[in-house]
C-alpha cells in the first residue's frame, strides 16, 4: 500500500469516525492537531485507527503535533513502521 | 485549624511518609514524602516572602500539572497567601485569547504575584506594567536554583492564618468562569473534608488515584487537598498524559493498590471504549472500593459500559458510586454508592418531560432511568424550590438550593454575583433536580452552562468567538450542549446566521468557526449549523433565546426526543 492510498483511507476513516462528517474531504496537508480539528479526546482514536487499519502502533507520547500534524505526516510514519 | 498547621503537623509526625506518587509518561514515578513536600514548598514560600508577597494576598499559579505545581501551591499556603490555579496554555489555544482570559482574571482578582515559567516573561511583564498591584513575577525555573532557596527559615506566616481567612480561590475556565473565583476559608474546607471523609469512610487503608486537573474542584479538593491534609497516599498524573493513555490510570490503580478514584461521567465511556486489551494485561482492579462519578450529568449506561469492560480485571459492581458537588460548597453536596449500591430511579418518561414530575414507572409505559446522587452529606441541607422560592414536595423537579457550614465566602471581588446567588440564606445552584426517599437526582440545568468532558464551558464565551468570524451575522449565533449517549457527555453545537454574501462559502465559514472556537476555548464543536437570516428565535427583549433555539435545532435535525 503506498502513501497516497494510506492518506486516502485514513482521511475517510477520520472523517467518518472522529469528525462524524462523511461529506468532508481532508487535504493531505490539512492541519489536524494544532488547529484543534481533532480534539484531545480523539487523539487516542487516531492511534487506534492506525493500529486497526495498518497494524502500526502510535505510542501515546507521540500523540502530539510535534510528531505529526496532518495526514501526510501520519502516513509517512505508518509507511516507515510497516517497513 | 488552618492548612499550614495541619500540613506541618503531618510533616512532623510522618516525615518519611510517601504522600504523593507523581506519574509522568516517559519518566519513572516520583515519590514525595511529607518532608520533601515541605522542603519544596518552603523554597516557593521563601521566594514569595523575598518579594514581599504578604498574607492574604492572591498568587496566581500558571504551571503544568507537575511536582512544581504541588510545591508552588503549598508554598503559597505556607506563606499565608491565597493560591489560584489558572489552567495552563495548551498548544491548541491562541496565545492572544489566553492572554485576554488571564487579564480578565487578573483585573478582578488583583493578585500580588504570578508564578509561572520563564517563557511567559515578556507577556507578563507587559501585564504587570499595566497593573501596579502585581508586586512580583516569579519563575519556577529560577526558584530551585536561585538565592531564594537559602532564605527559607521554617517560620511560615501561613501558621498565623485564622480559620475564617480565605485559603484559596477556585475558578471555572473561560472568560466568564475566570471572573467568578470561588473564595473558600480554611474552616469551610475542613468542615467539608471532615464531613466528606466520614461519608466515604476514608481510612488509612485508602489510596487515591487521580488524573484530574487541579484547577477543577474535584481534582483540587477530593484528589489533592483531601489526601494530603488527611494523610492518605495520592497517586496523581497529568490530564494531558491520561487523555492520550487512559490505561495508565488502571496501571496506577493496579500497581499502587488504589482504592478510590473520582471520574466525570464521560471518563466511564472513554475508558470503556478506548483502551486496547493488550494495555490491560496483568492489571488488577479488585482493590478499588469506589469509583465516584461526579461533575457532569450521570448515566446508568455509562456505569454499565464501565462494569462490562472492566469486571474481567476484578472491578466490583459495588465500586460504582456517585456524588453531586460544586466548588461553592467546597466540594460534595451528596454522595451515594458507599454503604449501599447506587439507586437508579425508573420513572415515567412522559410525566417527567411534560409535568416535571418524577413518577415511578407504571403500566409498562415508556420509562427512563435517573441516577441517584445520594443523600446530602451530614453538614449540608438540600431543598428543591419552584420559581417563586417555595419548597417543592418529593419527586417534583425544581431548582436545587443548598445550605451548609462549608459554603463559599463569596465570589472574590464580585459582591454582586455573590448576593444574586443566595436567597434567604440558601445558595441557588442553578441546577435542576428532585428529591425522592431522601436522595437527590440531578436532572438538568437552569443556568446557561455546557459541561463537556467534565469541564464547565459558558456558551457566551463561545458565542463571543463565533461573532468575530467573517461571514457570521454579528450577534446572530448561539451555542449550547446536546447530550451524546455514546460519549457520555455533552456535544457542543453552534448555530450561526450567515451574512448573505457568504451563502456559497458555508464550508469555509464553518471550518473557520470550528478553528476559532477550539483555539479560543479549547472546546471542539460537534456541529456548526449554518442558517439563513431570521432563523434564530429571540426573546421579547431582543436576546437570542438559547433554550428555544436548541429545541428548534433538535426538531429540525431529527434529534427531538418527545
Amino acid at each position: 500500500m503506498d502513501k497516497n492510498e494510506i492518506i486516502e483511507k485514513l482521511g475517510k476513516k477520520i472523517c467518518e469516525d472522529i469528525l462524524k462528517d462523511t461529506g468532508r474531504i481532508l487535504a493531505p496537508d490539512e492541519v489536524l492537531i494544532s488547529s484543534g480539528l481533532i480534539d484531545s479526546f480523539s487523539l487516542v482514536d487516531l492511534a487506534l485507527i492506525a493500529e486497526q487499519m495498518f497494524g502500526v502502533r502510535i505510542e501515546d507520547y507521540e500523540l502530539n503535533a510535534d510528531t505529526f500534524d496532518n495526514l501526510e505526516q501520519l502516513a509517512e510514519i505508518i509507511v516507515e513502521r510497516k517497513g | 485549624m488552618n492548612f499550614s498547621k495541619r500540613l506541618l503537623k503531618l510533616a512532623g509526625d510522618y516525615p518519611d511518609r510517601e504522600i504523593i506518587h507523581f506519574l509522568k509518561t516517559g519518566e519513572s514515578d516520583q515519590h514525595l514524602t511529607y518532608r520533601a513536600l515541605i522542603e519544596g514548598a518552603g523554597r516557593y514560600q521563601a521566594a514569595l516572602r523575598s518579594r514581599n508577597v504578604l498574607q492574604g494576598e492572591v498568587v496566581i499559579l500558571i504551571l503544568q500539572q507537575s511536582i512544581e505545581l504541588v510545591y508552588a501551591y503549598f508554598g503559597t499556603i505556607l506563606n499565608g497567601s491565597i493560591p489560584s490555579i489558572m489552567p495552563f496554555l495548551t498548544e491548541k489555544l491562541l496565545p492572544e485569547k489566553y492572554r485576554k482570559d488571564l487579564v480578565s482574571l487578573i483585573e478582578i482578582t488583583q493578585p500580588s504575584a504570578i508564578l509561572t515559567y520563564c517563557d511567559f516573561i515578556d507577556e507578563l511583564s507587559e501585564i504587570q506594567a499595566n497593573n501596579a498591584f502585581i508586586k512580583a513575577l516569579l519563575f519556577s525555573e529560577e526558584i530551585e536554583t536561585g538565592a531564594d532557596v537559602l532564605a527559607g527559615t521554617g517560620n511560615y506566616p501561613g501558621i498565623e492564618r485564622d480559620g475564617d481567612d480565605i485559603v484559596l480561590l477556585q475558578h471555572s475556565s473561560g472568560s466568564t468562569g475566570l471572573q467568578k473565583g470561588v473564595a473558600l476559608t480554611h474552616q469551610a474546607v475542613f468542615h467539608q473534608l471532615d464531613c466528606y471523609s466520614k461519608t466515604i469512610r476514608l481510612s488509612s487503608r485508602d489510596v487515591i488515584v487521580s488524573w484530574l486537573p487541579l484547577y477543577h474542584d474535584m481534582g483540587l479538593i477530593a484528589c489533592f487537598l483531601m489526601p494530603i491534609l488527611y494523610n492518605i497516599p495520592l497517586v496523581i498524573m497529568s490530564p494531558f498524559d491520561w487523555v492520550r493513555a487512559p490505561h495508565r490510570l488502571f496501571q496506577a490503580i493496579s500497581h499502587y493498590r488504589g482504592t478510590l478514584c473520582w471520574l466525570p461521567n464521560f471518563a466511564y465511556n472513554f475508558c470503556a471504549q478506548k483502551i486496547r486489551p493488550a494495555d490491560m494485561e496483568g492489571i488488577e482492579l479488585s482493590t478499588l472500593r469506589a469509583v465516584i462519578n461526579c461533575s457532569e450529568p450521570m448515566r446508568r449506561s455509562s456505569h454499565q459500559a464501565f462494569l462490562e469492560r472492566f469486571s474481567q480485571y476484578g472491578l466490583q459492581p459495588s465500586a460504582i458510586a456517585t456524588c453531586y458537588a460544586m466548588a461553592e460548597n467546597v466540594f460534595a453536596v451528596t454522595q451515594d454508592g458507599i454503604d449501599k449500591a447506587v439507586t437508579y430511579d425508573e420513572i415515567d418518561q412522559e410525566t417527567f418531560q411534560k409535568d416535571k414530575i418524577a413518577r415511578k414507572v407504571f403500566n409498562n409505559r415508556p420509562s427512563i432511568y435517573q441516577v441517584s446522587a445520594g443523600k446530602p452529606i451530614a453538614n449540608t441541607q438540600v431543598r428543591i424550590m419552584d420559581g417563586d422560592g417555595r419548597e417543592l414536595p418529593d419527586r417534583h423537579v425544581g431548582e436545587i438550593v443548598i445550605k451548609s457550614n462549608c459554603m463559599l465566602t463569596g465570589y472574590y471581588h464580585r459582591e454582586d454575583e455573590t448576593v444574586n446567588s443566595f436567597s434567604e440564606g440558601w445558595f441557588k445552584t442553578g441546577d435542576l433536580g428532585y428529591l425522592a426517599e431522601g436522595e437527590l437526582y440531578v436532572s438538568g440545568r437552569k443556568k446557561d452552562l455546557i459541561i463537556v468532558g467534565g469541564k464547565n464551558v459558558y456558551p457566551q464565551d463561545i458565542e463571543a468567538v463565533v461573532n468575530e468570524v467573517e461571514g457570521v451575522h454579528p450577534g446572530r449565533c448561539v451555542a449550547f450542549g446536546v447530550f451524546n449517549e455514546e460519549k457520555g457527555t455533552e456535544d457542543v453545537v453552534v448555530i450561526a446566521e450567515l451574512e448573505r454574501d457568504f451563502a456559497e462559502k458555508d464550508r469555509q465559514v464553518a471550518d473557520q468557526i470550528r478553528k476559532m472556537v477550539t483555539q479560543s476555548t479549547a472546546v471542539a464543536l460537534r456541529q456548526v449549523y449554518l442558517v439563513n437570516d431570521f432563523w434564530l428565535i429571540k426573546t421579547s427583549s431582543g436576546k437570542i433565546a438559547r433554550a428555544a433555539n436548541k429545541e428548534k435545532y433538535l426538531f429540525e435535525t431529527g434529534h427531538h426526543a418527545g
